[in-house]
């Protein structure tokens, strides 16, 4: 069958299963769009900024475990879509972003609207392509999706000079092995490195495992939780684990971090065995490094050979799929007990900071409203079954806080890259993914607004989603960080914002504004009885501090607990050149 | 300390960019790299010498391993190796004394005049990293005019290869394994 590149890119979408694609058209992406008029059963969701495509991709792939589809223009349209590939490269997420080019016989001559796009997105893609030849383009394609979602998922970007989208080829969809001689998945772990494993786990005495991002991507929830059962051991999560043990499990510690609770990071620090699982000991989850779990043995096991001993040096690193070692480790398990150890964790979870922050707010007698408790009510009012998608700062620890979850793959966040903007977009990617879920995004302010054209998108598809905007007027977690390291001058961090009801109304979108706690069971009922977006303003107090939290780069036992403390801690914690 | 690390690369277009700006991207130090094709036309090889620890080189394996495009990484600092460089110098030689000083240079270290010319001649030198800095130390006295260095190529003696090495199997992991490719 005789096809131009264009209808060659749309083929191949369907032979991956692609159903959604999120783009925004352009001069050099224009055949592919005229040639998506023959394939109605694509569906193509109109953004309206590029970043905003790669956003909703991520979050269709963060939602559903497949590979997001994100197409854009040469030049503009391809960097505006940088900072979603960084998100999604930092938080492996699967994604094929595909771009427009100039002519091939162009490249190279400044031509209008020409990026070197393949290098500008060398170091935010877990790997690049530019297409030269039609011929190239299926195998290609094909290759890039393989690439996004095996191994550690990432994004794959391909890039199509606007020639070789009008020229014609032969087509057929390989389905040959795919030929990628330096691209290699990690086998079974081998039975020494089982062996030196079980050693360790049947050997300690106070275990924490720390479930990532991997377990769930790797699709190991259920292989998890045997584990746990088993051993009896506790389980910490990094932000991106959340859904990956559920929480309300007796074993589950919460958060583990900067903002996680006193009991669970205590947990790691005395641990005598750290099981990571999944995870690559991002500095916001150690703290200083060099204190961190001082008393553990580690067991690493990472589908990315890179992570093994990159910040945290271990005494077994497995490289290897979560779900498959997992498998491999469980049958010959002992059962555990550690009994004065879960004894000693429960005494450290008498001191709960979210217990107290939540008591104290409701005894206040002023009446105002907090962050905190938006979130609380929002995780009671939705039975905590939402598919929650936070943006980035103060209501994004919070949510992780206070809204705990018991499935995976219902709460995104970016975490390792921390994008603001990226909440509301990857919400509406996400209920593509998922049109059976209630799905909330819960932004800030000041995120909000980064990606706030994308209102439009969701009026013009008509997604079923709830906004809720937490707004203090402030930049919330910089204005923190002022308060405790920068002696409160808080510079560029007080906002004056839109009227948000009337803006979401400009874009036809329903909307209300909570000021009081009073309301917000009213309000959470009547967004979730609106087919189509709508959107909540939930005011809330400006002076407001997420806590516990641990200083960048100070110990992971070293926590700001309480308001009283803070007041000490610039001079405790004055350290300028942590991340 | 110095460590070489041998990669067999595919030979598409911006797979070295790939390479070089993972020294970058990661902080690594680069000492220098030598890039060529193998007798596969589909093939390079890179020889990478960086400076820092063993553990850093490790990393430094794993993440050039990471590239799609680098089919084979092997670090050979502790491997029994023919290590080459080699050095091209153009000496000043407007007198008869200076040419009879560079050729014997030459004889003594085994180095080789490649081109004569009216002003300058051009010698060629090659040896292990070390030989090709004892040489341009000799050279030092003379009046060097320009000089350029290939860069360090490396190759395992012995039977074993790049290919179907066991390298693979001994590089991220505590014990032996088998990964499988695709």
């Amino acid at each position: 069958m005789q096809l131009t590149g264009a209808e060659i890119i749309w083929e191949c979408l369907l032979k991956e299963g692609v159903e959604v694609v999120f783009g925004y058209p352009g001069g050099a992406i224009l055949p592919a769009y005229d040639a998506l008029n023959k394939y109605p059963q694509l569906h193509h969701v109109l953004v309206r900024h590029e970043q905003g495509a790669t956003h909703m991709a991520d979050g269709y792939a963060r939602a559903s475990g497949q590979v997001g589809v994100a197409v854009g223009t040469s030049g503009p349209g391809a960097t505006n879509m940088i900072t979603g590939m960084a998100t999604a490269m930092m938080d492996s997420t699967p994604m094929v972003v595909i771009t427009g080019q100039v002519p091939t016989s162009a490249i190279g001559s400044d031509a209008f609207q020409e990026t070197d796009v393949t290098g500008c997105t060398l170091p935010v893609t877990k790997h690049n392509y530019l297409v030269t030849r039609v011929e190239d383009l299926a195998e290609t394609i094909r290759e890039a999706f393989h690439i996004a979602r095996t191994g550690r998922p990432g994004p794959v970007l391909v890039d199509i000079p606007k020639d070789v989208q009008n020229a014609t080829t032969e087509f057929y969809y390989p389905n040959h092995p795919i030929q990628l001689p330096g691209y290699h998945l990690p086998g079974a772990a081998h039975y020494t490195e089982i062996e030196a494993a079980l050693k360790l786990i049947h050997e300690a005495e106070r275990p924490v495992i720390l479930a990532g991002h991997g377990v769930v991507m790797a699709g190991a929830v259920h292989e998890l939780r045997q584990f746990v059962e088993i051993t009896q051991t506790p389980v910490a999560l990094t932000l991106l684990g959340k859904g990956g043990f559920p929480e309300n499990h007796p074993l589950a510690l919460g958060m583990m971090g900067m903002h996680g609770e006193a009991a669970c990071n205590h947990a790691i620090q005395q641990a005598d065995l750290l099981l990571a699982f999944g995870m690559r000991f991002d500095d916001r989850v150690t703290g200083n490094i060099k204190t961190y779990s001082p008393h553990s043995k580690k067991i690493h096991i990472d589908i990315d050979p890179s992570e093994i001993n990159k910040n945290v040096r271990v005494d077994v690193g497995i490289w290897g799929d979560l779900k498959t070692v997992l498998q491999q480790l469980l049958p010959k398990l002992k059962t555990g007990q550690h009994q004065g150890w879960i004894a000693q964790i429960r005494e450290w979870q008498e001191d709960g900071n979210q217990r107290d922050i939540l008591q104290q707010l409701a005894e206040r007698p002023d009446g105002k409203l907090w962050a905190a408790q938006v979130i609380a009510d929002l995780f009671t009012y939705t039975k905590g079954e939402a598919l929650t998608v936070t943006d980035v700062g103060q209501h994004q620890m919070l949510e992780a806080q206070y809204y705990p979850h018991t499935r995976p793959q219902t709460m995104l966040t970016s975490g390792g890259l921390g994008t603001m903007g990226f909440g509301m977009p990857s919400a509406i990617g996400a209920k593509f993914a998922r049109p059976n879920e209630e799905v909330w995004s819960i932004s800030g302010d000041g995120g909000f607004q980064m990606t706030l054209c994308e209102l439009a998108t969701a009026r013009q598809e008509n997604i079923n989603i709830n906004i809720a905007i937490v707004n203090n007027s402030f930049l919330g977690m910089v204005r923190q960080w002022q308060e405790f390291f920068y002696e409160r001058r808080y510079k560029a961090t007080p906002l004056v914002n839109p009227d948000f009801v009337k803006l979401a109304e400009a874009y036809g979108i329903p909307a209300r504004r909570v000021t009081s706690r009073a309301e917000i069971q009213e309000a959470v009922e009547w967004s979730r009885s609106i087919e189509g977006p709508s959107l909540i303003e939930f005011v809330v107090e400006k002076d407001d501090i997420v806590y516990p939290m641990v200083p960048a780069g100070a110990d992971l036992h070293d926590m700001i607990r309480r308001p009283h403390y803070a007041a000490e801690v610039s001079q405790d914690f004055d350290n300028p050149n942590a991340v | 300390m110095k460590n070489t690390l041998i990669c067999l690369v595919e030979n598409k277009p911006g797979v070295l960019n790939r390479v070089v700006s993972l020294f970058r991207r990661r902080n690594y130090n680069m000492d220098s790299l030598t890039v060529g094709r193998t007798h596969n036309p589909d093939i390079s090889r890179i020889t990478i010498v960086m400076e820092g620890e063993p553990f850093q080189a490790k990393l430094l394996a794993v993440n050039l391993y990471k590239l799609v495009d680098v089919i084979e990484v092997q670090d050979v600092t502790d491997i029994p190796t023919v290590d080459r460089d080699l050095v091209l110098a153009k000496i000043r030689t407007t007198d008869a004394y200076a040419r009879n000083n560079l050729t014997d240079l030459c004889y003594e270290m085994g180095a080789r005049i490649v081109d004569i010319g009216p002003e300058v001649t051009i010698v060629e030198f090659t040896g292990t990293e070390e030989n090709v800095e004892a040489f341009i130390n000799a050279l030092r006295p003379l009046d060097i005019v320009e000089l350029v260095r290939s860069g360090l190529v490396s190759m395992g003696r012995g039977v074993r290869n790049m290919q179907g090495s066991d390298y693979k199997s001994k590089r991220f992991v505590t014990a032996p394994r088998n990964g499988s490719s695709n």
